[in-house]
Parts: C-alpha cells; sequence; structure tokens
C-alpha cells in the first residue's frame, strides 16, 4: 500500500514539475506562431530600422521598435540607476548593522512594499509624484520616463533587497573577523571585503530586479504618457515595448497584421528578460574562487 | 610523555635561548614594572555566564607566551579579549583591568581601531579574503590610509618575507589567494597582519587546521617572529607550546591556574592539575 501511495505522489511531483516547463514552451510557441505572419509579411528588418511605430498608418504603415526600446532602456536604466545604491545600501543595513529588533521589523515591511499592486503605484505617479516633477523641473507635466523610472525604481527595490541581503548575510563570518582585526571600522569592513565577497549574489539580486523593471507594465502605462516619438531626455514621454502591447492590443484586429506586429514585441520583450533572467542564474551559480 | 617534552624542550632552548637574561623566574616576572600586556583581576561574562576567573598575568615585550589548556577553558576567549573582538559579541562584558603598553584597553577613550592595529590576530582557520595575495596583503595599509603604489609593493614584499611565503608566491602575487594550500594561506594571514605593523601578534591555534610540514613552517615562523613581536599563541598542542614559547600559562575551566617560564612549567609545575594535564592524565 505505501508503496502506490509512494508511487502516485512521485507521479503527482513529477507533473507538477514537467507543468513550468510545458507553460514556457507554450509561451515561446505561441509568441513565435503568432509573430511569423509579422516576419512573413514585412521582414525582421524593419522592425529595428530607424523610423517610429505606426502599423495602422493609412499610407505607409511603419514599424520600428526602436524608439520603444530606448523607452524601455530609458526607464529600466533610471529605475536601476536609483534602486540598486538604495537597495543594496538597505541590504547591508539590514544584514550588517540593524539589531535583530530592527531586522524583524523591517523585513515585512520589504515584503509589503513587494506586494502593492502596480496600478496603485502608478496612481500615485499620477496624482502625487507627476505634479511634483511638473514642480520641480518646471515642466508642463510630470508625465514621462523619469516618473516610470523612480516607480519601477520603487518596485524593483524589494527584489534586489531581499536577494542582495541573502547574498551578503551567506559572506563567511571570517572575512569581517579578519577585516576587523586589521583595525578597519565595520563601513571599511562592509565596503571593501563583505559587499565585494557577495558581488556574484549582489550581481544576481540586480538581474533580476531589472527583469522585473524591464517587464513592469501597468505602472509605466500610467505615468510614461505613451509618445512613440524618440525620447531626448527624462523629462520626455516614452513609451516602453511592455505598454505598447497593453495600448494598442485592446483595439487591433484580430490576425491582422497589427497583431501578428505586437507579438513580435512582446518576443523582442520576452528574449530581454531571458536574457537578462539567464545572465542572473549564471551569476548565482558561478562558483565562488575556490582551493584550485 | 613527559621526558619527551623535556626532551624537546631541552633541544629547543640550545636553539632559541630565553629572552630575558634573568636567571631566576622571579625577577624575570618582577623585574620590570612595564609590561607589554598586562592583566589584572579580569573577569569575563557572556551574558550570565562567567568565562574568565579573575585572571591575572603578564607579558614582557618579544617572546612568545603559549596558552594552553583544555577545549572550552577560555583560552582563545582570553586572547580575543586582548584586542577586543569579543566587542562583536552580543551581551558580554568584563570587570578588572587590560592594559598594553601601559594604556588600559577598556577605558572609554579607548580608540578600538588603534587598538586592532597595534594588536594583530591571527585565527584558527585560514581566513584569507576572497582577493589577490597582493589585494590581501595591501588591505590593512590601505585601509590606514597608504595611497602610494611604490609604498604598498614594498609592504607587501616586506610582508611576504616577513612569513616566509615570498619565494613561493613572489612570480603569482595576482593569482587568487584562496588557490594557495592550507599552511600557504596562514602564513598568508600572518603576512597580512605582519602588514599593518603591529606590536603584538596574537595567535589563536594557527596550526590546527594545517599540515604537519606547514606546522613546522609556522612555529619557525613564529620564532622569527619573537624578535621582532610579542606573541600570545593558543594551543592545545602542549608539545608546541613546549617548542616555541618561552613562557606558558594553562587554562582550566576559565582559571588560569599556573603560568610562569615554559621550561619550569613543564619541569616542576607548581600546580597538581597543571602535572596532571601535562603529563596527560586528562584533557
Amino acid at each position: 500500500m505505501p508503496a502506490i501511495t509512494e508511487k502516485i505522489m512521485k507521479i503527482i511531483f513529477w507533473l507538477s514539475g514537467m507543468a513550468i516547463i510545458f507553460f514556457l514552451a507554450g509561451i515561446m510557441f505561441t509568441l513565435l506562431s503568432n509573430s511569423i505572419p509579422a516576419f512573413e509579411e514585412i521582414g525582421l528588418k524593419p522592425f529595428f530600422t530607424d523610423g517610429v511605430w505606426r502599423p495602422s498608418a493609412f499610407a505607409e504603415p511603419t514599424y520600428s521598435l526602436l524608439n520603444m526600446i530606448m523607452g524601455t532602456f530609458m526607464v529600466t536604466a533610471g529605475a536601476l540607476a536609483f534602486a540598486v545604491p538604495v537597495g543594496i545600501a538597505a541590504a547591508a543595513y539590514l544584514s550588517e548593522i540593524a539589531s535583530p529588533w530592527e531586522r524583524e521589523f523591517f523585513k515585512p515591511i520589504v515584503e509589503i512594499l513587494a506586494g502593492i499592486p502596480s496600478v496603485v503605484l502608478g496612481f500615485i505617479g499620477l496624482v502625487v509624484l507627476a505634479p511634483l516633477l511638473a514642480a520641480v523641473f518646471n515642466i508642463p507635466s510630470g508625465i514621462n520616463a523619469l516618473n516610470g523610472a523612480i516607480l519601477v525604481g520603487v518596485m524593483a527595490l524589494p527584489t534586489i533587497i531581499t536577494l542582495a541581503e541573502d547574498a551578503i548575510t551567506a559572506v563567511p563570518g571570517e572575512y569581517r573577523h579578519a577585516s576587523l582585526a586589521l583595525g578597519a571600522t565595520r563601513w571599511q569592513t562592509i565596503w571593501k571585503v563583505t559587499i565585494p565577497a557577495a558581488f556574484s549574489g549582489i550581481s544576481a539580486a540586480v538581474m533580476l530586479g531589472m527583469g522585473r523593471a524591464i517587464g513592469e507594465t501597468m505602472t509605466v502605462l500610467m505615468v510614461t504618457g505613451n509618445m512613440i516619438a524618440r525620447p531626448t531626455s527624462y523629462l520626455d514621454s516614452v513609451r516602453t515595448l511592455s505598454a505598447n502591447i497593453a495600448v494598442e492590443i485592446g483595439d487591433v484586429v484580430f490576425n491582422s497584421l497589427h497583431f501578428h506586429a505586437l507579438f513580435v514585441v512582446g518576443l523582442v520583450l520576452f528574449m530581454i528578460t531571458f536574457i537578462v533572467n539567464l545572465m542572473a542564474d549564471i551569476l548565482i551559480h558561478r562558483k565562488p574562487e575556490v582551493n584550485r | 610523555m613527559m621526558m619527551q617534552i623535556v626532551n624537546t624542550l631541552k633541544n629547543e632552548n640550545k636553539l632559541h635561548p630565553p629572552l630575558t637574561n634573568n636567571s631566576s623566574e622571579e625577577s624575570a616576572l618582577t623585574g620590570k614594572d612595564h609590561f607589554e600586556v598586562k592583566v589584572e583581576n579580569l573577569q569575563f561574562f557572556y551574558g550570565r555566564k562567567q568565562a574568565l576567573f579573575d585572571i591575572n598575568i603578564e607579558a614582557q615585550e618579544k617572546g612568545v607566551t603559549a596558552l594552553i589548556g583544555p577545549s572550552g577553558c577560555g583560552k582563545t576567549t582570553f586572547l580575543r579579549v586582548l584586542n577586543r573582538m569579543n566587542d562583536l559579541v552580543t551581551d558580554t562584558h568584563l570587570e578588572g583591568r587590560v592594559c598594553i603598553q601601559g594604556r588600559d584597553i577598556y577605558d572609554p577613550a579607548t580608540d578600538v581601531v588603534e587598538l586592532r592595529k597595534r594588536v594583530g590576530m591571527v585565527f584558527q582557520q585560514p581566513n584569507p579574503f576572497p582577493k589577490s595575495i597582493f589585494d590581501n596583503i595591501a588591505y590593512g595599509p590601505r585601509i590606514h590610509g597608504e595611497k602610494n603604489k611604490n609604498r604598498l609593493s614594498e609592504i607587501v614584499e616586506k610582508s611576504l618575507q616577513g612569513a616566509a611565503l615570498w619565494d613561493e608566491v613572489k612570480d603569482r602575487l595576482y593569482d587568487p589567494a584562496l588557490s594557495l594550500s592550507g599552511g600557504q594561506q596562514q602564513r598568508l594571514c600572518i603576512a597580512r597582519v605582519l602588514a599593518v605593523q603591529p606590536k603584538i601578534l596574537l595567535m589563536d591555534e594557527p596550526t590546527s587546521a594545517v599540515d604537519p610540514i606547514a606546522t613546522q613552517r609556522i612555529e619557525d615562523l613564529v620564532r622569527e617572529l619573537c624578535r621582532d613581536y610579542t606573541i600570545i599563541i593558543v594551543t592545545h598542542n602542549m608539545q608546541q607550546a613546549a617548542r616555541i614559547s618561552d613562557y606558558t600559562g594553562f587554562f582550566l575551566q576559565g582559571e588560569l591556574i599556573e603560568w610562569g617560564e615554559t621550561s619550569r612549567i613543564f619541569t616542576r609545575p607548581r600546580d597538581q592539575r597543571t602535572e596532571d594535564y601535562i603529563t596527560g592524565r586528562f584533557g
């Protein structure tokens, strides 16, 4: 009898594991098969040549993704420029400086931050951050790349803090003791020994935070303005790849060229996040320098 | 066992005559009023549990003092009192006076960073940083403000020579320190301490994690270094204490049972418990 339950359990767990692979393969297949008609009709090149995204233009539709790739890049880079230093510093604080009591207090707060729905953050971006940015920079509207970058940075923070804290906590205590015994201050020890020793884990944290930032849709859709023109500064409106799909998928004709072109956008987005996550994975599993 | 230790000791004494010229131990201990390390009535507590009871010990400048005793007897705790590494353990406190170079190191005005510069420490497990050999040695001087590349190279070379490692690593200073063998890593850690030019070296069973050949090297090194540094070494290897130290202290259950010249402790211990320990009746 127990042998049978054992077997059934094994199969159930195996199926659960396989389901993940099945979902991923399914998503890949859907994206690819729906993108192919677009490639067949217009080829690969128009997506990556200079121009704008105007697939529904009456005379001459254009399909360039470059401005949107740039928008995605600006929002992501801006978000990381703010979230990486703050996230690493917060992680170092939690694992190296905070008393056990403070740690117990702060860790749930970080988790709550991770749980805030992105639409709520977008709303805050609209009613709080946008007027603030408009006033600070003396511009007519604060609906721009900077607004999106700040909010996406806030969304990437919990990922970066949690994973970087794990990496820093995993640094052997002997390194800290060696450093302190040489007369280093706690600050010097954190900055010159602990964080460099946790480097691969921290990089992975940053990569996963970046994956989060690249794919983020609702918030950026609400606060970046969604202009398809080429942005020239952070105070310009931008449209990201993810927001582009969300904006247009609602009123596109099913199975039209425009429809399939949007799948190409999804495919590009998927490839970018896939590469970022793969890099994170490689960094996490990279063996630290050990006895050779 | 006893005879063996005494023989080792005799041989060693020929090679390394005791550094003090005083023939009688008592005058050696009291003849100088300024000690490098002077501990008076030290009580140490982890929370409410007392770990050290009324320790009184002195060490003169230069030479090796070995601390022996069974595991858990407080010798490592005592060693970590001397550079305030116990500060890192929460909920510890102490009573009594610990003076190093004439200054009470538990005085509120003490600069702990400066203290640890003067009192270097080598740990039981070799603990090089995951950096290159060069960067390991240069770490101390760098954090203390040395930026000049030539000066740093000089310090690295001198420190590695001081730790008898230079010849083995001079062609691969930029290799990861963790690619060295365990014994080399421990000498690297010694070199790293030498690079900040301490006056006192604390060593916590520095040979317990390395092989016999590396142990021999490190023991020779300790004898070399004690010409310039005051060394206090914790060991649970009595033969090692007999081979390399000028003075020996015997700890048991948080008490310093007896201390004095190594030759005297190992030949004419005054306390029955010391005799029982060094003759191998327990421990």
